[in-house]
């Protein structure tokens, strides 16, 4: 509902808000569905921060979408089909927190019978994370690490650039 | 942002109160849900929300860019290093029973705890430097702008 209410709007200060409520409704999905740390991220990643990115990306360009001259129907049958596969796809899936699923049968039992006795960790989570999958981990924090020295590299080259060329003109 | 009285006034008293949060996330992530990432995004979620409220300028005092960008590289340096230690333990890379080889679950205890410190050291360094990369290229908008 609130994803169809930011398709159809063309102000993007109000799209973009409302991919902030997205978010946060997200997040209470997840909370519901007893997954508290995604939901502690959806909330403070999705909900806040790309919010504030979104609003700042914003504010370098217009704040009012195009109209749409020429009407899309090639695309939206495309997107249909291929949402219409993606829906088919889900007929195989087990059902939610069935027990004999794929991810109940082979890992999670071990992980949930030993880690008490190896790690003496409470939360499962935090020792599948940090002590089983550590390399996993490791690499994620690099991932995130390479992120942020690509934004640094794109933006504040820019920067200097545009400076320079400032001072060049002044 | 110069008449915003109240909004500067619940975000100072709220941006406290936050950190205290991501701390807890943090530190207690073996025994409640969390852990480092959460714990990081909080944080720089904090700082993100003083910096909108009081100015680019004002958060920078804070933290200024060069240290985002050092705590961003410190994080992983902490994950790897820590590691490199149980190597040269004897152990096997990232097997934290290094830590207190007598008592391997003391040892597990320590390690996770401060292999997720690096990860929160690295996403709130990322997350914070991505958010004054966006926000110092953009020019200063008067509220009737938006």
């Amino acid at each position: 509902m609130v994803a169809l209410l930011a398709l159809r709007m063309s102000h993007l200060f109000a799209v973009v808000m409302l991919a902030g409520v997205f978010s946060l409704l997200s997040a209470l999905l997840l909370v519901l569905m007893d997954a508290v740390d995604v939901a502690f991220t959806e909330a403070a990643v999705g909900a806040g921060v790309s919010t504030v990115l979104m609003l700042s990306t914003m504010a370098l360009t217009s704040r009012v979408q195009k109209p749409i001259k020429k009407s899309n129907l090639g695309a939206a049958l495309a997107v249909s089909f291929a949402g219409l596969l993606l829906l088919y796809g889900t007929l195989d899936m087990p059902n939610f927190g069935s027990n004999n699923s794929p991810a109940q049968t082979h890992l999670s039992n071990l992980y949930l019978t030993n880690s008490p006795n190896e790690i003496g960790v409470p939360n499962v989570v935090t020792a599948i994370l940090a002590s089983y999958r550590g390399f996993d981990t490791l690499g994620e924090t690099a991932v995130v690490f390479t992120a942020g020295v690509g934004v640094i590299l794109l933006l504040s080259g820019l920067r200097r650039r545009k400076q320079k060329s400032d001072s060049k003109v002044g | 942002m110069q008449h915003h009285l109240i909004l500067k006034i619940v975000t100072k008293s709220i941006v406290g109160i936050i950190l205290l949060f991501g701390l807890y996330v943090q530190f207690h992530g073996d025994y409640s849900p969390g852990g480092g990432f959460q714990a990081g995004v909080i944080f720089a979620a904090a700082f993100i929300l003083y910096g909108i409220v009081m100015g680019l300028d004002k958060v920078q005092e804070v933290l200024p860019f060069w240290v985002v960008q050092k705590l961003a590289a410190l994080g992983v340096l902490v994950y790897a290093l820590t590691g490199v230690f149980s190597l040269f333990m004897g152990f096997n890379y990232l097997d934290y029973s290094a830590f207190s080889p007598h008592h391997p679950e003391h040892g597990q205890h320590w390690g996770i705890l401060v292999v997720e410190l690096g990860v929160g050291i690295t996403v709130t360094g990322v997350i914070v430097c991505i958010y004054y990369c966006f926000a110092s290229r953009t020019p200063h908008l008067d509220d009737g702008e938006w």
